[in-house]
């Protein structure tokens, strides 16, 4: 449904693209994984006939997005920061506005306006400028949808979202996947690429540097990390070699927060290991008397994703994100 | 229900289709006026006040030929320098769309891609006919008239012709910066291009090159033919400049078509660049 070879975008000196390769066949979910700047958005903008390639090659639904794009433009539709509705016209109107330039005639926009404001439930009258950030992303989602497009493209559909509508989002991204619709998604969230994603190609400066399920990537980024803050600074050296002791690579401390990181990836598929790991180590610790104000088993971040994948290559980009709220975590406390 | 995009062969064929997408675009300007009146009601309030402004608080210190009031000069040029703001108004509302990510959406749709130019210059337009309407209006509130209907209706379209032009400019400079911050800029330089014409005092008053200058303002000729087909006494001079106006009012924004309409349409088209 969605094929690109080679796909290279340069703008003068700098390099958006490197030479990007993706397969994504009919009803599949693609990822696109990747920090600000990585070229995720550039992707898009050249899938949906919005920019030229510089080099390579790409087809949408079976066209060429150069040679073809008005054909391309009837096949797809794009949810995303750069593809907005217009802010002076309401929900309804947005949507008629759409439905009519995608001809579908003034009687049929109107009745799919309708159908789509309900589905979304988006019933407001006032200006889309004004509505909330969830409501506005909903209307971003239809606005999409307008003739029930083959492929739909969704750059970083929750980006900047509470967790409440961007759970929201994600249900309706599942009921219009279930319907069979190819999705390519953007995003900076490992979490939204592991819900929605079948494959995810993570990407970073401009190419894939990874590639597989959400299970397959997370198993290769050496799996769950295991935090403790130790309640007495001084024995934090202890608490370490202890976790030392049951982690599966170098272990991390942080003298300022207490904290030890240690990785604890199991063999694939064996979910029960890194909650035995758990066990062990607190077990160990209480043994030794090191008293442990907090402990948590937590997913990568996609910080420790990138690190990992570029050898420290996006390290500025890690930097950049470092302290964000918006982190994979998964608490015990 | 669902809903497949609808054939490529449609019955329209492919200009029909065009005009149609250009007229859809051009609503959506319409539907952004009846959601918000009161934009409109200052947009067209603003030249009516500035031409109030003048014409009583300056005009009493500008001597004008033959004892005319000074409404009668002011008039027609405050039309010209209405078709001026015309410009910002247009680069305005094409950087908007672009930093709105509205310009991708549509580019983004099996819509004919000429439709957004076409849609911005046909609002564009009815919003400058409104703006003239109403200044109109205005001026014959205050004492101004024309000698006759013929002569009024040419100056008239000589004015939106004069207005047309600009469009091309203003699509041409809001896809060049694309910020919308900087039309606060073309703002800012839209008085003084307007000032540096005929439409307010006499070229001749002004120091030698700088009438001349002024003189050769593509404003000044349509401002003078206005005053001349309106039947309104104008400023004179002797340049040739001066003596052609209305062939210049036509030559000049037929100029400015012509350069700044290719420029825009190539820029457009290199949106995907």
């Amino acid at each position: 449904m969605l094929v690109a070879r080679g796909l290279r975008k340069t703008y003068g000196k700098h390099t958006a693209l490197q030479g990007i390769d993706l397969d994504v066949g009919r009803g599949a979910v693609c990822g696109l994984l990747g920090p600000n700047g990585a070229g995720k958005t550039t992707a898009v903008r050249i899938l949906t006939t919005l920019l030229r390639p510089t080099a390579g090659r790409a087809s949408v639904a079976g066209y060429d997005v150069v040679t073809q794009a008005s054909q391309v433009r009837r096949s797809i539709g794009l949810v995303g920061q750069h593809a907005a509705v217009d802010e002076l016209l309401t929900g309804r109107q947005n949507l008629e506005l759409f439905g009519r330039l995608h001809h579908l005639g003034a009687a049929r926009a109107r009745a799919r306006a309708a159908e789509l404001l309900e589905r979304f439930g988006l019933d407001h009258d006032g200006p889309a400028g004004e509505y909330s950030g969830g409501m506005r992303r909903r209307l971003d989602l239809a606005a999409g949808m307008i003739v029930d497009p083959p492929v739909l493209f969704l750059d970083e559909p929750t980006t900047g979202l509470d967790p409440r509508s961007r759970a929201e989002i994600w249900d309706r991204v599942r009921e219009l996947v279930s319907d069979g619709t190819t999705v390519l998604l953007t995003t900076q969230y490992l979490e939204e690429a592991d819900r929605l994603a079948d494959r995810v190609c993570v990407v970073d400066r401009g190419r894939v540097v990874a590639e597989g399920t959400p299970g397959e990537l997370k198993a290769e980024l050496g799996g769950d990390r295991l935090d403790l803050v130790v309640l007495d600074g001084e024995r934090l050296a202890e608490a370490a070699a202890i976790a030392a002791g049951a982690a599966s690579g170098p272990v991390e401390t942080d003298p300022h927060t207490r904290r030890v990181s240690a990785p604890v990836a199991g063999p694939k598929g064996a979910g029960g290991v890194r909650v035995r790991v758990l066990t062990e180590v607190l077990a160990a610790l209480a043994d030794a008397g090191v008293e442990v104000e907090d402990v948590a088993l937590r997913r990568p971040t996609l910080d420790e994703v990138f690190l990992t994948l570029t050898g420290g290559g996006a390290a500025d980009a890690a930097r950049e994100r470092a302290g964000s709220p918006e982190r994979t975590e998964e608490g015990v406390r | 229900m669902t809903i497949a995009a609808p054939a490529l062969d449609g019955p329209l064929t492919r200009l029909g289709r065009a005009l149609a997408d250009g007229w859809t675009v051009a609503r959506r300007d319409l539907v952004h006026w009846a959601n918000q009146p009161l934009t409109v009601v200052f947009g067209a309030a603003f030249p009516v006040l500035i031409t109030l402004v003048f014409g009583y608080l300056f005009g009493g210190a500008v001597d004008v030929p033959e004892g005319a009031g000074y409404f009668t000069f002011l008039m027609p040029g405050m039309y010209g320098m209405t078709m001026l703001f015309g410009l910002t108004i247009t680069t305005t509302a094409v950087t908007a769309d672009a930093a709105k990510g509205v310009t991708d959406r549509f580019r983004s749709m099996p819509m004919a891609p000429s439709a957004v130019l076409v849609g911005r210059a046909v609002a564009d337009m009815l919003n400058s006919v409104l703006m003239l309407a109403a200044l109109l209006a205005c001026g014959l509130a205050v004492g101004w008239r024309p000698s006759d209907l013929p002569g009024a209706a040419a100056a008239v379209g000589l004015l939106l012709l004069l207005r047309f032009s600009l469009l091309w400019v203003g699509v041409y400079l809001g896809l060049l910066i694309r910020n919308p911050g900087g039309v606060t800029v073309m703002q800012t330089l839209e008085f003084p291009v307007g000032f540096l014409s005929n439409a307010f005092v006499a070229p001749s008053t002004m120091p030698g090159w700088l009438g001349a200058v002024a003189e050769w303002n593509p404003l000044s000729s349509t401002v003078a033919a206005a005053r001349q087909l309106f039947g309104n006494p104008g400023w004179g001079g002797g340049s040739w400049i001066a003596e052609h106006a209305v062939p210049m009012a036509v030559a000049w924004p037929l100029l400015i078509t012509a350069v700044f309409f290719t420029l825009s349409a190539r820029l457009y088209r290199r949106l995907d660049r």
